[in-house]
């Protein structure tokens, strides 16, 4: 088993198909949207895959040490051209086809016009402890 | 014997041992080891005397552990190794271990875990699971806890305002695992009511039921947010909030008026409603304006006016929200309400989109997002 982080932006990715934001939706489209969320997530746990999601709000700081005695320096609200995370779903799967053969499934959560958004979401292995056999 | 009328008899147990010269943290960590033993030895048989056993039991693990501490460290014990059976805890005891458990020099989160395992007996990893964190996490912050607890001792008086604090902030949390919260905050906010002589403490309690009694119509079958206003008032526990308000009303007979009595008795008035429109919005407002003089919050400030909104019309609201800090949680989805009954939708339209970007929470997002998509149809459909 590998784990994969799912990571979707609020911006910094490349635009998606269907790139009409939600608050332009009708109300049919908008709850299609989210039972689709919500039944992504549950299918996953379902089926043994899934390890954790968050959502994350768009606020959020550059914040570093600035020496002894003194407050760390900070730096934000983010400026409007940075890369934004706007969430993740971190899944233990077999394989890395499995891992993009879920992220092209929620990136198919429906839009505007009921239609797949085809949003890009990036997806990143991470770093495993050493395997016990060495040869 | 259930666990919860088990867990009962923890604060009980715990204040006989401290009483009799045990260390709070050993004494803490022998009462969760008793309850341990009760699940499975009573699993056969419950005892005449479930606390003599517990006491009992747990006077004996705290023994066995301070000997093998002092035998490490080449000291005498000097404990009575005879169990504290007859030393009936009292009300003062109890209280007591509330103030320990919330004490001042606590951050409020080492605060909530200790008054969850060592007042209410819960586990840690039940705690953990409610508080979505790892086991280990959270055993850390308990043992930190009780170490800070040590140290400042036993002898400084405590503080009923910080343990309603903690209490507060229990019962706001939700819940997950297979532990409710709510449920917990009441029963132990009940149990401090009876030791207390505080009509904040009933006030504070008549708040939590109220609130409770509406849970069931709060959250759709999607899990989704239901408003206030579209709640199915006939889903109400009218049962609770009838306890809630006579617990108020005898409360706010002793005329010692405090934020919990103003919370609770704006939450009596909309249990008394039968629908948003027949709610006394005007004794409301006066309520919130009581509760500004003992705490000027700008959430306070941001909830009435929606009161003043519903009291006196939308502009009058809009007026009141003039005077509210931009910055906090929840602003822009009030004025997108206010705007909305003001007739002004493209600027309410606009405000619904902000608060689902700036939700605090994931259900709050869906909910805002769902307010935007069906002003903007209304919009479509008129235009």
């Amino acid at each position: 088993m590998a784990k994969y982080l799912l990571l979707k932006h609020y911006r910094g990715a490349p635009a998606p198909v269907n790139n009409i934001p939600m608050d332009q939706w009708t109300p049919d489209e908008v709850e299609a949207h989210i039972r689709f969320m919500q039944d992504f997530g549950a299918r996953l746990e379902a089926t043994g895959e899934l390890v954790d999601g968050q959502a994350l709000s768009p606020d959020g700081l550059w914040v570093r040490y600035d020496g002894e005695g003194r407050p760390p320096v900070t730096d934000g609200p983010f400026a409007e051209t940075k890369d934004l995370i706007a969430g993740w779903m971190i899944i233990d799967v077999d394989s890395q086809e499995r891992a993009i053969e879920l992220a092209g499934e929620l990136s198919a959560a429906p839009g505007a016009g009921g239609a797949p958004i085809h949003e890009w979401l990036e997806v990143r292995p991470f770093l495993a402890a050493p395997p016990n056999f060495t040869e | 014997m259930d666990e919860v009328a088990l867990r009962a008899l923890v604060p009980q147990v715990l204040s006989v041992l401290v009483r009799r010269g045990a260390d709070f943290a050993t004494a803490e960590d022998a009462v969760q080891e008793a309850l341990v033993r009760a699940l499975t030895a009573w699993a056969r048989e419950v005892p005449a005397d479930p606390r003599a056993w517990l006491i009992t039991v747990a006077w004996r693990v705290f023994l066995d552990v301070a000997r093998s501490d002092a035998a490490r460290r080449d000291r005498e014990v000097r404990y009575d190794t005879t169990p504290p059976i007859g030393a009936a805890p009292s009300a003062d005891d109890t209280l007591h271990l509330y103030f320990l458990c919330a004490h001042p020099d606590l951050t409020p989160s080492s605060a909530i875990a200790l008054t969850l395992r060592a007042v209410g007996g819960l586990t840690t990893r039940q705690i953990a699971e409610a508080y979505l964190v790892p086991e280990a996490t959270m055993a850390q912050r308990i043992s930190r806890a009780k170490r800070t607890v040590g140290r400042v001792g036993v002898d400084r008086p405590g503080d009923v305002r910080t343990v309603m604090r903690v209490l507060y902030l229990v019962f706001n949390e939700g819940y997950s695992g297979d532990v409710d919260l709510a449920v917990e905050a009441i029963r132990l906010t009940r149990q401090l009511a009876v030791v207390t002589d505080d009509s904040e403490v009933d006030g504070l309690l008549a708040l939590m039921l109220l609130h409770h009694a509406r849970r069931p119509s709060r959250t759709g079958a999607d899990g989704r947010l239901v408003p206030l206003a579209e709640q199915d008032r006939s889903r109400w526990d009218t049962e609770l909030a009838a306890e809630a308000i006579d617990v108020l009303q005898s409360a706010l007979a002793r005329d010692r008026l405090g934020e919990y009595q103003a919370q609770a008795a704006i939450a009596a008035l909309h249990a008394d409603a039968p629908s948003v429109a027949d709610t006394d919005w005007v004794q409301i407002v006066e309520w919130y304006d009581e509760l500004l003089t003992f705490a000027d919050t700008p959430v306070v400030r941001l909830n009435r006016a929606v009161a003043v909104g519903e009291a006196d019309g939308a502009p009058a609201g809009l007026a009141a929200l003039g005077g509210v800090d931009d910055h906090i949680p929840r602003r822009d989805a009030v004025a997108a309400y206010l705007h909305e009954k003001n007739g002004d939708f493209a600027l309410a339209v606009r405000l619904y989109a902000d608060a689902a970007r700036n939700a605090p929470n994931l259900a709050e997002r869906d909910h805002q997002a769902r307010q935007a998509a069906r002003l903007n149809q209304t919009r479509r459909e008129w235009s």
